[in-house]
């Protein structure tokens, strides 16, 4: 996919999402604040950030799986045209497990302790597919098969804490495919494996996207899933997008100076020993609002006095950046920076 | 699980031998022995020799104890005072009652509580909630003698609404077999003689039921608001699963494992005899029976009757911790 642009109806598209957090006697938290991509069949999208960067909220948000209480939610979510947001709780419960699919991130505590494999796979038949008894069970078998989890016919009978943290993975993405959806989200799918398990994962992943043409949403905190699977990547920063860019642009020259402290921050194998990680300054909590400026800005090192908004009189916004690539940040890298920091 | 289940059967012994053990002293302990406490403060000092050569009391503890020991696993627990009849009879003669007044009390307590366990949970911190958390507080703070009597006054004095005293209504010629009063009815058929023991058991089954009911409400709720943040309840809900679906199996199911063990512990304490319930409906189960046995000093009753529910509460416990494995496939595998 990546390189020729086909123009396509996308799968999905979000424009403008909010969403608010407003709980009693607390300020309420913008934790998604004007969001807007767009994801075309057979690609894979890759929403990266770090913990509390409202990616996950982005993706729960998509699914219509937010609690409805103190929370608000605008903007539009589209799949395939359909407009998700305000739809009812019927609709979205026909299109979820159906037409869009969810992956988590801790697959033992995504699959319910007291129920066997085999029903937690066929219930997702019987709600979307009208599949009963035996042909659930066989279909169930070939899902269970097609994901790579060895045996199939005996783990239906067998439950969540028997299987190993890989076989869960497995058979939730099983779960998440079994009604072969137009779209698919991951939210952190490998965080909890073992690196080893991590790479079959994301393999499996791709193998199963690839052709199906299911649109994939990959969201993580590790560049070395986006690097190794996505055809977009999306990098967020405190509720908003930073920075958008076609993988290979986005890896060869990062344009914000947060995607390029994620970049630098990657420990590599041909950097020398003893070469120090170097971090992004301070942590996720220390930002400013975005009316104020550019969210970044108090742990950035090229940032200027125009990136508050008492400077310069406007918010920092999204804009091309050249070719496909967007970008929100009025001091980008250069050639001549962008390996600044970075290991030689 | 036959390993789990034998090794817990073996663990009784111990109990059962520590309880007679406790139990036999006490009788021993009494002053003036059992031949004062069976023959009254008048008794001559010969009847008491008499007493004593009778039952075999002068010969050594140990000896005596042994005795016991050897009728008790045989079931014999001597003659109750009283009525002359064996104890073990009498006990059999009893337990059915209790045992239907204490399925009826839980049938209420279940049925009741944890659909509103439920539903407070689910209308957290709404109307419904707020009540049910102080209603189930009062219900575990008000003593159950006087909610028994509160009922009996109100609902069977006062309105006459239903029976407040006995297990059946003697008018009644009803044929009894198993002393199940209501099995009894359905088995021979005697409809009118069913009905009439069903609601004997409503009023006493309430007061007994009320504070399992406050418990099973509470946890319940607890459970349900822990397990609907559970991650696989999400993931039942992205899968699109009808909301009964996500409710019965995702939910319900998870949140009764913390509710079943405080219904098994709860039947348990209830077969062992509800003694003041009992006594303000004068239903004749274990507990009435327990306390006529004090107020007439018959000891051999019970001395007998405490050993049985003894093992009568080990066993409930027993099948707690046996269906507990087979509600949680986690338990049973280990």
């Amino acid at each position: 996919m990546s390189g020729v642009q086909v123009p396509q109806t996308p799968v999905l598209e979000v424009e403008d999402l909010r969403v608010r957090f407003q709980r009693r006697g607390e300020p309420a938290t913008l934790a998604v604040d004007g969001v807007s991509f767009a994801v075309a069949p057979g690609e894979t999208v890759g929403l990266v950030g770090e913990s509390g960067c409202g990616k996950s909220v982005t993706s729960l948000a998509t699914m219509g799986l937010l609690p409805k209480r103190g929370v608000q939610v605008s903007g539009s979510v589209r799949l395939d045209g359909q407009e998700l947001l305000g739809a009812g709780d019927r609709t979205l419960r026909r299109l979820r497990g159906k037409d869009m699919a969810m992956v988590f991130q801790d697959p033992l505590s995504s699959l319910n302790p007291t129920v066997t494999i085999g029903v937690q796979v066929t219930e997702v038949l019987a709600a979307h597919r009208g599949m009963k008894g035996d042909a659930a069970r066989t279909e169930a078998v070939d899902l269970l098969d097609r994901v790579g989890i060895p045996d199939p016919r005996r783990r239906l009978g067998e439950y969540p804490h028997q299987l190993s943290g890989g076989m869960r993975q497995r058979a939730l993405i099983a779960m998440a495919l079994a009604c072969s959806p137009r779209l698919l989200i991951a939210d952190e799918p490998t965080t909890a494996l073992d690196v080893t398990i991590q790479a079959q994962i994301l393999e499996l992943l791709r193998d199963l996207v690839q052709g199906s043409g299911t649109a994939l949403v990959m969201i993580t905190h590790d560049l070395g899933v986006v690097a190794g699977l996505c055809d977009r990547v999306h990098v967020m920063y405190a509720g908003r997008i930073i920075e958008t860019a076609e993988r290979r642009d986005l890896f060869a020259r990062p344009r914000h100076p947060y995607t390029g402290g994620l970049l630098h921050s990657v420990p590599r194998l041909d950097s020398g020993r003893g070469t120090p990680l170097t971090p992004i300054r301070g942590s996720a909590r220390d930002t400013i609002p975005w009316a104020q400026g550019c969210a970044f800005a108090p742990r950035c090192d090229v940032a200027e006095d125009d990136c508050l908004v008492e400077v310069s009189g406007s918010e920092v916004e999204l804009v091309p950046d050249g070719g496909t690539r967007e970008l929100r940040c009025r001091h980008p890298l250069t050639p001549a920076t962008q390996t600044a920091g970075a290991p030689s | 699980m036959l390993r789990f289940i034998v090794r817990r059967l073996l663990q009784l012994i111990p109990i059962l031998l520590g309880l007679s053990i406790l139990l036999f002293a006490w009788l021993r302990a009494l002053p003036g022995g059992p031949a004062l406490a069976a023959l009254g403060e008048r008794a001559t000092p010969q009847r008491i020799a008499e007493y004593n050569e009778a039952f075999g009391l002068n010969e050594p503890v140990y000896v005596q104890y042994l005795k016991f020991l050897g009728r008790a696993v045989q079931l014999d627990f001597g003659t109750s005072a009283r009525t002359g009849q064996s104890v073990t009879s009498e006990f059999f003669l009893r337990f059915p009652g209790t045992i239907e007044l204490t399925l009826f009390a839980m049938a209420f307590a279940i049925g009741v509580g944890i659909p509103l366990g439920y539903l407070a949970a689910k209308k957290h911190g709404g109307f419904v909630d707020n009540a049910s958390v102080i209603g189930s507080l009062l219900g575990v703070t008000i003593p159950v003698f006087f909610l028994a009597y509160l009922l009996r006054l109100v609902f069977a004095v006062e309105l006459g609404w239903l029976p407040g005293s006995g297990r059946q209504d003697v008018r009644i010629d009803a044929t009894h077999i198993t002393n199940f009063y209501v099995l009894d009815g359905l088995l021979t058929r005697e409809w009118d003689a069913a009905w009439d023991a069903l609601t004997h058991l409503v009023l006493p089954g309430v007061a007994l039921g009320t504070i399992p009911l406050a418990i099973i409400v509470r946890i319940t709720r607890a459970a349900v608001l822990d397990v609907v943040n559970e991650d696989y309840v999400r993931t039942a809900n992205a899968k699109g699963l009808a909301t009964t679906t996500v409710r019965n199996r995702h939910v319900v199911r998870n949140a009764l494992l913390p509710v079943s063990t405080t219904i098994g512990l709860q039947t348990g304490l209830l077969l062992s005899g509800a003694v003041l319930t009992e006594t303000v409906f004068a239903f004749g189960g274990v507990g009435s029976a327990l306390r006529q046995a004090i107020s007439d000093r018959d000891y051999a009753l019970l001395q007998g009757f405490i050993l049985i529910l003894a093992v009568v509460y080990v066993l409930v416990n027993l099948l707690v911790d046996v269906s507990y494995g087979l509600l949680d496939p986690r338990v049973r595998t280990r």
